[in-house]
């Protein structure tokens, strides 16, 4: 059954210390949610970024939120790159697995499919490779001559991000946005805030129900106008690219973020 | 006349002619340059009645047609669908290498980059990666990277039908010789001369003294990345487009 909560109910139930995989910016990140777990003080959590993080990702780190950062790479996008990221790295305060994309997906398809591994080309004498002690060489079980990556399943705790509608039977519409649906079958639970939230079935249209995550997979869902701003929500708005630049000059410094974050609003 | 042609559309430019005869490319995220010359391709190859060109902007809606979300880019480069694709780096070495998550001693880096993004994987699957780096310094082009996000070549064990192609900056371009696994200077931009070149790179190449001068657009296809161009790229990229020469 999905609960259908107000965004800070859902803030209240993701707990510190969890596993936490979230969406890019711009595609179904939920920086307004975000906000909310800053508010309340969340701590230690292991962010899985499926597969990369942006501005949501680097407020949590700067809030002293990150324990664990799981990525393919933190970016700002046009604002450039992502400051309180850059200085985490730097004072060695966040534990980093830097991944890259397409392994981040194998690992999500392997919990996905309940399975401990997959493999995946490529990676083999990247430094990225040499630095996971989770992902491993070994050979084709078929072919001994050929060598292949194995990386072990991501399985994260809960699955937040942002979608343009949710049915009041916990249904959630997502449209082109596979990976995001693989990070929900991937997660223990998905955590979804939505523009909107329909009276009637998202399942009864056929042209749409291919693009629809069952409620099967659906923790919660709470309705959170403009929940993806000030990033982007795909097919829906474009990311506010001066609100973006604001933050991005304000992260410069710890004094710069905090301020940000005490004067600025988040969508609620 | 209009106004001259760009160190910014001279590469554009170049990109498109590095990218003749693919069927589909495709481009990742925060790379207005590369999207604009594949998009340029498509626009001259539809003007002159050549073949289809398939476009993959990753972040655009209107220039993307993947309909199974960011992973099927990666599937589509497993299968051998994906003829080019573009790589960056905060560092690009002799060898081909390409670094991009920062300088110093990983995990603590001094200066941190974004990330290796897909560049561990799409590197060995692509048969065409253009390496495109604005910069051209010896902090940018160096003899060693100092994280390789990246390998340049593999020995025969490991599964390899992509790599390096060419590198692009704003100064010249290099194609790379896979069997000496070594950059070679194909020509420099109008305003640098191969001493420039030999200057301000940090590792060896071959023909070194090369006096090629990359060749600019015509009025046509210069017009024709201020117009439909520049509009279809601000989609993605309204602060690169805007900065863009074209009216309004």
């Amino acid at each position: 059954m999905t609960d259908f909560v107000t965004p800070r109910e859902m803030a209240e139930m993701i707990p510190s210390g969890c596993k936490l995989g979230l969406a890019p910016d711009d595609y179904a990140a939920a920086p307004g949610l975000v906000r909310m777990l800053i508010d309340r003080g969340i701590r230690d959590l292991h962010v899985v970024c499926a597969p990369i993080g942006g501005m949501q990702v680097d407020m949590l780190i700067g809030a002293g939120a990150v324990a664990t950062l799981e990525t393919s790479a933190v970016s700002l996008g046009e604002a450039g790159g992502a400051p309180c990221f850059s200085r985490a790295v730097r004072d060695g305060s966040i534990r980093l697995r830097d991944a890259t994309c397409p392994a981040v997906f194998a690992g999500l398809t392997a919990a996905e499919k309940g399975v401990p591994f997959m493999p995946i080309r490529g990676i083999i004498g990247s430094d990225v490779l040499r630095k996971r002690d989770d992902w491993k060489v070994t050979s084709n079980p078929f072919d001994d001559a050929e060598k292949i990556v194995v990386v072990s399943a991501i399985r994260p705790d809960i699955a937040l991000f942002h979608a343009p509608e949710a049915d009041r039977f916990g249904n959630v519409r997502l449209g082109r946005r596979r990976e995001t649906m693989l990070l929900a079958h991937a997660s223990k639970k998905a955590f979804v805030t939505v523009e909107r939230i329909s009276e009637t079935s998202l399942l009864e249209d056929e042209k749409m129900a291919a693009g629809v995550l069952p409620a099967i997979y659906v923790g919660a869902v709470a309705q959170l106008e403009k929940g993806g701003w000030p990033t982007g929500l795909y097919a829906e708005y474009p990311r506010d690219g001066q609100e973006v630049e604001k933050y991005a000059r304000a992260a410069r410094s710890p004094e710069g973020f905090q301020a940000y974050i005490r004067d600025s609003g988040s969508a609620a | 006349m209009s106004e001259a042609c760009t160190s910014r559309e001279l590469m554009i430019y170049t990109i498109s002619r590095l990218l003749k005869g693919v069927r589909h490319v495709a481009v990742g995220q925060s790379s207005p340059m590369p999207a604009a010359g594949a998009m340029l391709l498509r626009a001259l190859n539809e003007r002159d009645g050549l073949e289809r060109v398939q476009v993959s902007i990753l972040g655009s809606v209107k220039h993307n047609s993947f309909t199974g979300g960011a992973e099927e880019l990666f599937d589509c480069a497993a299968q051998g669908r994906l003829d080019a694709f573009f790589l960056g780096g905060g560092q690009i070495d002799g060898q081909g290498n390409v670094n991009l998550v920062g300088t110093g001693d990983y995990p603590n880096n001094q200066v941190r980059w974004p990330g290796s993004f897909g560049s561990a994987y799409l590197y060995f699957l692509v048969p065409r990666v253009i390496l495109f780096r604005e910069e051209h310094s010896l902090r940018s082009l160096v003899e060693h990277v100092d994280f390789v996000s990246a390998p340049g070549v593999s020995d025969e064990t490991v599964y390899r039908r992509g790599g390096p192609h060419a590198l692009l900056t704003n100064a010249a371009l290099f194609s790379f010789e896979k069997e000496a696994g070594r950059f070679r200077l194909e020509s420099t931009h109008p305003g640098y001369d191969w001493r420039d070149i030999r200057g301000t790179t940090g590792f060896a190449y071959d023909n070194e003294q090369c006096e090629i001068t990359t060749p600019s657009p015509d009025e046509a296809t210069l017009a024709l990345m201020r117009s439909r161009i520049r509009e279809e790229l601000r989609e993605c990229y309204p602060q690169f487009a805007g900065n863009m020469p074209g009216p309004g």
